[in-house]
């Protein structure tokens, strides 16, 4: 038979299944029929007749079904069959599709948004052209991604291995269009950035290296594609509009093609400006500074045929030749390659090891899960022993049994996958939309689900369904159906310890491993958040800003300055005013060489330590309620004319001078060889992270040190609300052209605490939907064992058992289960903990507290997971349940 | 129930096709031929012959239609197609060569020496 005539006779019968079903099933009765008609003639009465007849003609259904399977097309059409049937089942009972459905959504979903996470962030490569080729350059034995623009120009010019290489690096401007400035984050670059990474303008021109010739000489700006329709409205006259930035006059170049938004994956910077015009972007000019290397970021294709190790030695004997023409600067020059797309190591490094762990996680829950729900299939096929029993006597194979028992698990894992991944788009799109930190607007989470996210759903709703849906085929295998529908009842349980026990103490171990780390790392945050930070964030308002971007330049910086501090002061509730360049904990601190006094060769490598360095004006400490501990505070006499003096923490004064006394008055030098004098210690407190060890910290006065970037502390005993209101009119009436953020100290603070907060959720998450998944294995089987020995457990009753007697005869085991399984759980979920304290500060999983608590969790669990079989257990009539069975 | 032989497997589709070679017939007067021209000697469990007849259709070596039998009674009645007739002279031939051949291996004596 052809090929088409045997797809449009599979179509027909798939479409008309039911008529060539019935065709099939009235050929078979005309047989019985003539049959019947020849045994009549042979003596026998019509009704004995026929009933010999269908004795003789043997098992109806299953010969209907081979020869329909016979005629083709039987494939689909028993498949349409089993589901058909597996919704009618799953229809009749609701309560454990429901759970089923809503287990494998949960678990599903979870992965989902991990994977979804992992996708974005990691696989996805970056949407410019050829992206597999795109490296950056990362330094020394900390893989440090930025450099000195001197160091990049040597790199571009004596590499021979990539096909240019730029550099940039992100930071905010004030942009004026005509209206007050607001604002802007940028990438400011070198002139080759766009030729290096192959991009073409959607409008206009891009800048190149061509239009540099020294600093400020290349005053222009290209928009991307966002910031050109949101803030231009896609006007397409913009090219060749001088705009404001800082004040200075910039002409606008062209606009970036829609998909392209730099290549930070969570940066989609505004616009782009050269970086030959630092002066003017960033109020100081460091790029001829070799020694200054946290200002640049370098990427560049590697050339056809070049391979990553042979792209390292080629910088490994740049870097050489550096060491030796610079010895005074010790730079570590031995390189790496990363992908630029998470700036190097520096993100992508914790971000693919959180990922990754959470990704373990989410698979332990979607294991977990599948274990729930294998014992559940178990239990019900051994419910349907005898539906099955019937079956198989009435001549349906085991094969086919079997295949529709699957048919049941695909169908449940499928609704499962289906809503699972429905949510975990729903909250991606969330991720995509929502931005995680406060103040900083560029920053973005690219999560977006796509067709791998789908794919890798799917195939997690189908692996799964299939890896639940095996546990009971070694049950069906065994069923003999004489023996079952004989006896009426299954066979007894014996003592030894079942498949389905295994499973469950498995996932009470995994359960617990999940609820003891997320109990750690909530634990780990609460301590963080209540650790000694060496201010007080409550009753504090920041006020961000930088002067240069309304333009004010040299000596008129402190002048405002002091005027915005006056000015703040004056509000009605503000006690203290003061300034600091960066506050602690904003995104790290600036980290400085410090030399004992007695120093004369200030190279790096002769550093006494490095401190976090900052600079304030006076009052800063009172507004931030950092306690001194000796000496005094800076004065606004503390300037140019003055000497230069410094306040250091106690840990400063430790480690230089000794002791907190013998700091006091004592010197030390900076690296461009400055002598300070000590005149105040300050107690230790946090500078870039929490996590961090004891740090040592200088406080310099701003006059003699002065700072763009500015943020003034408002302390106070306000209503946060009306404060703000207040600090923004007042601001606006010293320079409405000044572009300024407000907030509280303590939401600031939550970009610190970011990390640990995600962690902190993530894992919060898992570990609730754990607990919420050894419930439901506890009660099933719980349950389950409950209702198979009603007729003992009532017999016991009747014979005088004691309910504690007869609780031990029905949940014993359940209960054994679960101290077996939270043990396990609980020594792996230590050793997890481990990996947690990376992440999250002060996670340790040696806090009785923690013990206590997952013991307690996972007790009382089990606790509300038997509850109602025990009371079912415990509310037994032995005389009803006697009688019916 | 001596005298009467479980057929061997794959037999079974030819003496389908030779019983319907004699005339269209319905399933159970397949069943009677058999038993007829084989003088009861073969004997083909009932149902079994179904999924065979429906596979030789979809074979396209039997053509089904619906009539009405003897006993006055709906029934579908199969017939060779010109395809069936060919595969018959083919099966029946080497069916005969397999017998003839089988036949005198099993007739061998031990050569006298």
């Amino acid at each position: 038979m052809n090929l088409t005539a045997y797809f449009r006779s599979l179509t027909a019968k798939f479409l008309h299944r039911s008529a060539a079903e019935d065709e099939t099933e009235e050929e078979l009765r005309s047989h019985i029929q003539h049959r019947a008609d020849d045994l009549e003639r042979s003596g026998l009465d019509r009704t004995a007749a026929e009933r010999r007849a269908h004795i003789e003609f043997g098992g109806q259904v299953r010969f209907k079904e081979e020869c329909l399977e016979a005629l083709g097309g039987n494939v689909l059409e028993t498949c349409v069959q089993d589901i058909r049937f597996s919704l009618r089942v799953l229809r009749k009972s609701p309560g454990f599709t429901f759970a089923a459905i809503l287990t494998l959504a949960l678990a599903i979903g979870a992965n989902a948004v991990v994977f979804g996470l992992l996708n974005g962030l990691i696989l996805r490569p970056l949407n410019v052209p050829q992206a597999e080729s795109l490296w950056a350059i990362e330094r020394g034995p900390y893989k440090v991604v930025n450099h000195s623009y001197p160091d990049y120009l040597d790199f571009r010019d004596r590499n021979r291995s990539f096909d240019g290489l730029a550099a940039y690096n992100v930071t905010s401007v004030g942009l004026d269009t005509g209206n007050n400035p607001t604002a802007a984050w940028i990438l400011e670059t070198t002139g080759n950035y766009f030729d290096v990474l192959r991009i073409q303008p959607y409008l206009g021109r891009f800048f190149h290296s061509t239009d540099e010739h020294g600093p400020n000489s290349a005053p222009y700006i290209v928009l991307s594609y966002g910031y050109w329709q949101s803030h231009f409205q896609g006007d397409r006259g913009v090219v060749g509009r001088i705009v404001g930035l800082n004040k200075h006059p910039f002409t606008i170049l062209g606009v970036t093609p829609p998909g392209f938004q730099g290549n930070l994956l969570f940066v989609a910077p505004d616009f782009w400006a050269p970086i030959v015009n630092q002066e003017q972007i960033e109020g100081d000019y460091v790029l001829d500074a070799r020694g200054k290397r946290e200002i640049l970021m370098v990427l560049g294709h590697l050339k056809a045929g070049i391979t990553r190790a042979q792209a390292i030695s080629d910088l490994n004997s740049i870097g050489a030749e550096l060491e030796k023409s610079y010895p005074k600067d010790d730079g570590h020059m031995t390189f790496a390659l990363a992908r630029p797309s998470l700036a190097g190591d520096w993100l992508g490094g914790p971000i693919l090891g959180f990922l990754a762990g959470l990704m373990m996680l989410a698979g332990l829950i979607l294991l977990a899960a599948c274990a729930n729900l294998g014992s559940l299939f178990a239990a019900r096929a051994a419910d349907r022993t005898r539906e099955m029993a019937l079956r198989l006597a009435l001549g349906s194979s085991r094969a086919r049994i079997l295949k529709q028992l699957f048919t049941e698990a695909v169908l449940i894992s499928l609704a499962g996958g289906a809503i699972g991944l429905w949510g975990s788009i729903l909250l991606l799109h969330g991720l995509v939309a929502w931005s995680p930190l406060p103040g900083v607007s560029v920053l973005h989470l690219p999560v977006d689900p796509d067709a791998k996210v789908y794919a890798v759903a799917l195939m997690l709703a189908l692996v799964s369904g299939i890896l639940f849906g095996i546990v009971p085929v070694r049950q069906v295998l065994r069923t003999d159906p004489y023996e079952i529908v004989k006896s009426g009842s299954r066979t007894t349980e014996g003592r030894r310890v079942t498949f389905r026990e295994v499973l469950l103490a498995v996932q009470i171990a995994i359960c617990a491993v999940l609820v003891t780390s997320s109990m750690v790392a909530v634990r780990g945050l609460l301590r963080s958040i209540h650790s000694d930070l060496g201010f007080e964030p409550r009753n504090a308002m920041l006020v961000e800003t930088a002067l240069n971007m309304a333009g004010y330049r040299g000596e008129s910086i402190p002048t405002m300055q002091k005027r915005i501090i006056d000015a703040l002061k004056a509000l009605s509730g503000v006690t203290s005013v003061g300034s600091v360049d960066r506050p602690p904990l904003y995104y790290g601190a600036n980290i400085a060489h410090v030399f004992t006094d007695t120093t004369a060769d200030l190279r790096p490598s002769n550093a006494a330590a490095d401190a976090a360095t900052y600079n304030i004006s006076p009052g800063y400490f009172q507004a931030a309620a950092t306690g001194l501990l000796l000496g005094r505070t800076f004065t606004w006499h503390d300037d140019k004319n003055a000497l230069p003096v410094a306040v250091v923490n106690r840990q400063f004064a430790n480690r230089i001078f000794g002791s907190v006394k013998g700091a006091l008055g004592g010197h030390y030098k900076r690296a461009d060889g400055t002598r300070i004098q000590v005149v105040g210690i300050v107690e230790n407190g946090k500078y870039a992270n929490l996590a961090e060890d004891p740090t040592l910290a200088m406080f310099l006065p701003v006059l003699q040190t002065p700072a763009t970037p500015m943020t003034f502390v408002i302390r106070s005993n306000r209503d946060s609300q009306q404060l703000i209101a207040e600090i923004k009119k007042t601001l606006r009436n010293l320079d409405a052209a000044l572009p300024f953020t407000v907030q509280t100290w303590s939401r600031e603070l939550d970009s610190a605490l970011f990390g640990a907060r995600v962690a902190t959720i993530s894992l919060g998450v898992l570990g609730a939907m754990g607990a919420m998944l050894s419930i439901t294995g506890i009660f099933g089987m719980a349950a389950y064992s409950v209702s198979k020995r009603l007729k003992e457990l009532g017999i016991r009753l009747a014979l005088g058992a004691q309910r504690k007697e007869v609780l031990q005869a029905a949940l014993g085991r359940a209960f054994k289960l679960l101290a077996f399984g939270s043990a396990a759980g609980l020594i792996l979920g230590i050793l997890a903990s481990r990996v947690l304290a990376a992440i999250v500060y002060q996670a340790t999983p040696r806090d009785p507290l923690v013990l206590a608590g997952v013991v307690l969790t996972m007790a009382l669990l089990g606790l509300a997971a038997t509850w109602l079989p025990a009371q079912r257990a415990l509310s037994l009539d032995p005389s009803t349940l006697l009688r019916e069975e | 129930m001596s005298g009467q032989a479980q057929i061997l497997p794959g037999t079974l589709d030819l003496l389908i096709l030779k019983a319907v070679s004699l005339g269209p017939l319905h399933g159970y007067g397949v069943l009677l031929r058999i038993g007829q021209i084989s003088e009861q000697a073969l004997l083909i469990e009932q149902g079994a012959l179904y999924p065979a007849l429906f596979r030789l259709v979809r074979q396209g070596l039997l053509k089904a239609s619906w009539g009405t039998s003897d006993n006055n009674r709906r029934a579908k009645f199969y017939e060779l197609t010109s395809l069936g007739r060919k595969r018959l002279r083919e099966e029946a031939d080497g069916w005969n060569r397999l017998a003839t051949a089988m036949a005198s291996v099993l007739a061998a004596r031990p050569e006298e020496s």
